[in-house]
């Protein structure tokens, strides 16, 4: 798989409701991050959207799944596009990748359209990728926002 | 427009009439009548630290500036040109020697006096100088919480808050030397729902179990947070997200106030097993020492003993003084609102107070939060409900008929899941509404 193919494959298992699959793309020392602020340099002295640790993330993906998960049943049905795919450097094993979001979210008749900057940084396995970090920033961030129940 | 009959008519002991959550009229009324009126938090003085420094934010839906004003006091002007209306400072924060209109460019100065109009000669001699920014004519700092009301008259603050200064006090108090600022960003999540939901759930100790079931029940099946001193960065979101489970038994024990003007507050209903660092943790007896320092061991741990965790300043903030967070609520319309969360750093405490700070927010205040999520479905399936005519009232009478008078006009709930601080915010909300 190449870096196109993997971020394809990874949108791909967030639109078919795969989340435990994708969860598995996460090494375990992984941080998924939606900073709340642009250039935000800090996820520890400054507030995220979300900032999760592989236990955290995990956490997240069970809650989708369980029977009392109000935000989350229905799950939303959602698009992620994935474009403008550019690898930035490779450097301590690790591929630093650049991308841009947009995510079509539908639920209880209302959709919401985000724009998103994004960062990987993968590790090659095998003939694939693990996601070691996954940064997503938001272009509406910092503006009043609806309550964020999907997976970016 | 209702007649004070009318209105008195929604508001009963027991029960409230859903058009107090979902009329537009009523909703107009309460702009000028509860927000046009009521003192409102507007921000904290650490956010204007030097002379022009301001931010914008809303008095109800009045776009306002709060800036620190040459003289160094703390001004809130609203926003809107006196020429043509026009919003003469983009919604923001900064630093400013002028406000300029981006219209015609008639300049205010740090207080809104009216400094340069182009095109002068067209105007009448003698108009120019009666014109400004206009000022809002109460402003009063509370241990550097900025509180402002846009009316000329009306209690003082100290008669306005009452008893719940006193969770101000806890808020400050617990700062080493009373510094604190506001730090880390700001969370702005909005609703569609009615401002007042919030409210009326911030203190509502028999929601969590439910509300929260899906956080409660993934935290209890995470890994076991770390000992003093071998904490893990997930700690906090877990013992927070297992809390909102605690037994019945324990939120039934919280004690649970409302207060003259709407205002309520709930004690602790958290264990010595602290969510943000606690006794016997190395930072928290740094932090502890620092305190000791400035106010000596007795002061010292009293402060540290005071058990709140909310507490609601009615009608547009809520706080948690433990763990300095504070929520301030715009209403958009009758079924649409915004909040404003912020952070406190305490500047002379060990950053990784902070660090814990800003962790705690991401879980509960965060717009992306496994539990904020979950409040803010319920509060828009309750607009949706509250929408219908087919049923007309909303009951709340949990320890209806057994609250408890305190001295100070305070009642208690006779228990902590009591429903005590919706029918106090009611009744203070009816008392604004019927004020002609």
């Amino acid at each position: 798989m190449n870096i196109q193919e993997f971020l394809y494959h990874e949108a791909r298992l967030l639109d078919t409701g795969q989340f435990e699959a994708w969860l598995e793309l996460f090494t375990e020392d992984a941080t998924y991050w939606l900073p709340l602020e642009r250039d935000q340099k800090d996820p520890l002295e400054t507030s995220s959207i979300i900032h999760d640790d592989r236990t955290l993330l995990e956490l997240r993906v069970k809650q989708a799944r369980h029977p009392r998960a109000h935000a989350r049943l229905p799950l939303a049905r959602t698009v992620h596009q994935v474009g403008n795919v550019m690898p930035l450097e490779e450097k301590n094993g690790e591929l630093r990748v650049a991308s841009t979001l947009q995510v079509v979210e539908f639920r209880n008749e209302r959709q919401r359209l985000y724009g998103a900057l994004v960062e990987h940084r993968l590790r090659r396995e095998g003939d694939s990728f693990r996601i070691a970090h996954k940064r997503v920033d938001l272009v509406n961030s910092e503006g009043e926002l609806d309550g964020i129940a999907i997976l970016f | 427009m209702a007649a004070n009959e009318q209105l008195a008519m929604l508001v009963q002991p027991d029960r409230v009439h859903r058009s107090v959550y979902a009329d537009p009229a009523i909703f107009e009324l309460e702009m000028e009548r509860v927000f046009g009126r009521a003192w409102l938090v507007l921000g904290h003085a650490s956010q204007v630290p030097k002379a022009g420094d301001y931010f914008t934010t809303r008095m109800g839906r009045e776009p306002v500036i709060v800036i620190r004003k040459d003289n160094n006091e703390i001004g809130v002007l609203v926003n809107r040109c006196a020429h043509r209306g026009a919003m003469v400072c983009a919604e923001g924060r900064g630093n400013a020697e002028r406000f300029v209109c981006p219209y015609h460019g008639w300049s205010y100065d740090r207080g809104g006096e009216l400094k340069a109009v182009p095109f002068v000669s067209g105007y009448p001699q003698g108009k120019i100088p009666e014109l400004g920014l206009r000022a809002v004519p109460r402003i009063v700092l509370y241990r550097g919480f900025i509180f402002a009301s846009l009316a000329a008259s009306g209690p003082d603050l100290e008669e306005f808050l009452g008893p719940a200064k006193k969770s101000f006090d806890d808020f400050v108090d617990r700062a080493p030397g009373g510094e604190l600022e506001v730090a880390g960003g700001v969370f702005k999540h909005s609703y569609n729902g009615n401002w007042k939901l919030m409210l009326e759930n911030h203190l509502d100790g028999a929601h969590p179990a439910w509300v929260h079931a899906s956080s409660v029940a993934v935290a209890r099946n995470a890994p076991e947070p770390g000992k003093p001193g071998e904490e893990h960065y997930f700690d906090i979101a877990v013992r927070q997200m297992r809390q909102n489970g605690a037994p019945d038994a324990v939120w039934e024990a919280t004690g649970i106030w409302s207060t003259r003007y709407g205002h309520g507050y709930m004690g602790d209903y958290h264990s010595d097993d602290r969510l943000v660092v606690g006794m016997g943790n190395p930072v928290f007896d740094d932090y502890r020492k620092g305190l000791i320092d400035e106010v000596g061991e007795k002061e010292a741990d009293r402060i540290l003993r005071v058990t709140l965790w909310n507490t609601i300043v009615y009608p547009n903030c809520s706080f948690m003084s433990q763990f300095r967070q504070l929520r301030i609520i715009h209403p958009l319309a009758v079924d649409r609102s915004v909040v404003y969360t912020y952070s406190f750093r305490m500047k002379n405490a060990p950053p990784r107070m902070f660090r814990d700070t800003v962790a705690f927010a991401n879980v509960v205040n965060g717009t992306g939060s496994w539990v904020l999520t979950d409040d803010l479905e319920v509060y828009e399936r309750l607009q949706r409900g509250l929408s219908s005519g087919a049923v007309e009232w909303v009951y709340i009478g949990r320890g209806y008929g057994r609250d408890v008078e305190e001295p100070g006009s305070t009642r208690r709930g006779a228990t902590g899941t009591s429903e005590v601080f919706i029918r106090g915010q009611l009744q203070a909300w009816l008392a604004y509404m019927q004020k002609k």
